[in-house]
């Protein structure tokens, strides 16, 4: 442990001891605030890791990443248009369509991040190290200007399906769609480690991301390994997507761009590269958003989130869980 | 032996030839964008009767003078930079608090007018002072850590300029800025006046020549300083760390001042600019700044070809002219090409289909990151790539190449 650790330690530690303080005086408001924090820091995992896995095998930040999330949401809403869904209730309907749209929809968004890599990133994979980055703000644009062109300007509707069942305990508020937000969230983070620890692609990623050279050299398709890690990040992201719809019913175009770059700096917090820490960190991401928003004031939690990934970055760059990596 | 000798005296001139040849080429390019310039208020005045074209001449100014800076940081140093917009704020803000009556509804409660030829300095500093503060901590990291932390910083500078209200005016925005005055200054046809003649004082938002003139006063002697430490011992440092850090510090270079030099040296222009920009348009506010604009001064960068300086003009002018003046011109191009080759009735608004030129309207963001990713696809090196790094791998390769020739021949 260096000095930096301390630092990072002390900062940690005060934080904690703050929000303790606020759970004791003012335990409704503490739990309330907190179960918003989980559901949205749930959903910023889910993001978070796209970006993570991207970075940890092609050390890019993928831009574009956000813009999928957000595209997954759009092909959502159209998808569930052609179901007689009801909103407001819930109906056998309702959980049919659901249980297809999620699929489809996150099939759908790994076929178009296969395509992004394809066409934008892997024919520069042994360019100058800053084109690829332009290219994916290139493809963001891109992504927000199909979705501009598609539904307009103005925020889209999302339809309203999930139970609405909710109950009071203890005076905090809590309903299905937090128990929903959060068990999705929970179930998909737990498959990608089951699949990135137990499988052979998944081991196959491990060890690009590792060296590519030697894990070329032990006769892995290197672009194949790199198209599965894109397909799967947008599979995540398109299940976000949805569940950001499905939670807050309002969706607009440049909704990726700004929490794109928050689950990129829950990427971060919890270590570049590391899976489960971006998961950890979109969690404790969302919970800080959540705790700023509503002891800070919200028009200081961009400056609370934004001054975290410095902070992170100054006193320990490897993040929550990540190694020290020599530079290559 | 007797073949290596040639070999060897040929690659010696083909090395001076290039060195020629480097030298013609950013001398080409720096003469046409003097003629151009010099000839611009002229030719504008006379093709458009009007001030529009000057107006978008100093405006692309002031891109160039932020694509010069950041490409101290991150052409010649290597390092990345995406929140490049922040040290530009910081600059604007200065100039646009210390020079306008902002201060006297502020808890200050009292107006400041300094000159703009004094803040422009001080801008400088600020943003300098702002650069070596955030890069002090960050530069030892790795170099994609300060991509990120710079991004940070971007995102938290305009957010900041929001919050303080009580002093910046938050969204309402920095009003009624204070132009650059001079003591004299020349006159004639091209300010509407019939004859030359000499104005005394003379305040800037008379001829919006005048910006221009200024601005390429500006752009010049930031080639020149920025041309200057290049062929420096600083900027042979920044070269050797950009292509490799571990021998640069090996070789007894001390990276982490050089960095901060290069990070602080670049912030340094941007505030420059910063300043410029708040007098130019006298009204600053936070959305000016956003991640959008350290996006597009980096693109600049890299497709002008990053570390060549004149590359790196040449890409802000064609960035400029792509972004502001050929895109959100498109739809009235395409509507009249419509009409002149018979399909005009395209451009009428039925049922879905809003009209040709509204329907292009709706492709710009398609259209710019189409073009961004095409660019980059057909020339991931730059449109004028650095010529001496170009050679410097090229060489290197050769040098290999004759000394496996001469172990064989031995």
């Amino acid at each position: 442990m260096s000095l930096p650790d301390y630092g990072f330690y002390i900062l940690c530690g005060t934080a904690v001891i703050l929000l303790a303080a606020q759970a004791v005086t003012h335990p409704t408001q503490f739990f309330q605030v907190f179960i918003f924090g989980l559901t949205q820091g749930a959903i910023y995992a889910l993001v978070a890791l796209g970006y993570t896995m991207v970075y940890g095998i092609i050390e890019l930040i993928n831009f574009a990443h956000g813009d999928v999330f957000t595209l997954g949401a759009y092909i959502g809403t159209t998808l569930l248009g052609f179901f007689a869904i009801t909103e407001g209730t819930f109906t056998a309907i309702n959980l049919i369509a659901l249980i297809i749209v999620f699929p489809v929809v996150m099939l759908i968004m790994g076929g178009i991040n296969i395509t992004i890599e394809r066409v934008a990133y892997r024919p520069l994979r042994n360019a100058p190290r800053l084109a690829p980055l332009i290219t994916a703000i290139g493809m963001s644009f891109f992504l927000e200007g199909v979705m501009f062109l598609w539904r307009g300007p103005a925020t889209v509707h999302f339809p309203d399906i999930l139970p609405t069942q909710s109950w009071y305990v203890a005076g905090v508020f809590f309903g299905v769609r937090d128990i929903f937000v959060v068990v999705v969230g929970a179930v998909l983070v737990s498959l990608l480690a089951v699949f990135i620890n137990q499988t052979k692609l998944g081991k196959a990623m491990r060890a690009t991301a590792q060296d590519r050279d030697a894990a070329q050299l032990m006769g892995i398709d290197i672009n194949r390994t790199i198209a599965a890690t894109f397909f799967i990040g947008a599979l995540l992201a398109g299940a976000g997507g949805i569940i950001w719809g499905l939670y807050y019913n309002t969706i607009y175009y440049q909704l990726g761009f700004r929490s794109g770059l928050i689950a990129f700096t829950a990427a971060v917090f919890g270590g570049i590269g590391n899976i489960p820490g971006a998961a950890i960190g979109g969690l404790v991401i969302g919970l800080t958003a959540a705790f700023s928003d509503s002891y800070i004031g919200s028009k200081w939690t961009q400056v609370v989130i934004f001054g975290i990934l410095i902070g992170v970055l100054v006193f320990r760059p490897t993040g929550l869980l990540g190694m020290r990596v020599p530079e290559k | 032996m007797s073949n290596a000798a040639p070999a060897r005296r040929r690659s010696l001139r083909e090395r001076i030839g290039f060195r020629e040849r480097i030298r013609d080429r950013d001398t080409a390019v720096y003469g046409i964008l003097i003629l151009l310039a010099l000839m611009f208020p002229l030719v504008s005045y006379n093709i458009t009767e009007g001030t529009a074209w000057i107006s978008h001449a100093t405006r692309a100014g002031y891109w160039v003078l932020l694509a010069i800076g950041l490409n101290v940081v991150v052409g010649f140093a290597g390092l990345l930079d995406l929140g490049y917009a922040a040290f530009f704020a910081i600059g604007a803000y200065t100039y646009a608090l210390l020079a306008s009556p902002q201060l006297a509804s502020s808890p200050a409660n009292h107006a400041v007018h300094i000159s703009f030829w004094i803040l422009i300095f001080v801008s400088l500093m600020m943003a300098a002072l702002f650069g070596a503060i955030l890069g002090f901590p960050t530069l030892r990291l790795r170099g994609d850590y300060l991509a990120i932390v710079t991004l940070g910083f971007g995102e938290i500078v305009p957010q900041l300029f929001y919050n303080f209200d009580q002093w910046t005016g938050g969204i309402n925005a920095v009003g009624l800025i204070d132009q650059p005055l001079l003591p004299a200054w020349v006159q004639g046809p091209w300010s509407g006046d019939p004859e030359f003649k000499i104005v005394s004082p003379f305040n800037f938002n008379t001829d919006p020549v005048a910006y221009y003139v200024l601005v390429c006063f500006l752009v010049a002697i930031a080639v020149v300083l920025v041309t200057n430490l290049y062929n420096s011992r600083l900027g042979r440092a920044w070269m050797a760390i950009r292509e490799d850090e571990v021998a640069a510090a090996a070789m007894g270079i001390n990276t982490v001042t050089t960095k901060l030099l290069a990070f602080g040296i670049g912030a340094s222009f941007s505030g420059f600019a910063g300043a410029y920009y708040a007098a130019d348009v006298a009204l600053v506010s936070p959305d000016n700044f956003l991640f959008i604009v350290s996006i597009t001064v980096l693109v600049m960068v890299v497709l002008g070809g990053m570390g060549n300086v004149s590359g790196v003009i040449i890409g802000a002018l064609v960035m400029y002219y792509l972004i502001f003046i050929l895109i959100p011109g498109l739809p009235e191009i395409v509507t009249g090409f419509a009409s002149n080759v018979g399909l005009g009735s395209l451009n009428q608004s039925t049922g879905d289909w809003p009209g040709l030129g509204e329907e292009t309207q709706r492709l710009n963001f398609i259209i710019y990151g189409g073009i961004l990713v095409a660019v980059m696809l057909l020339r991931p090196q730059g449109l004028l790539p650095s010529r001496v790094r170009e050679q410097e791998l090229k060489h290197a390769a050769v040098q290999e190449e004759e000394a496996a020739i001469e172990m064989s021949h031995a």
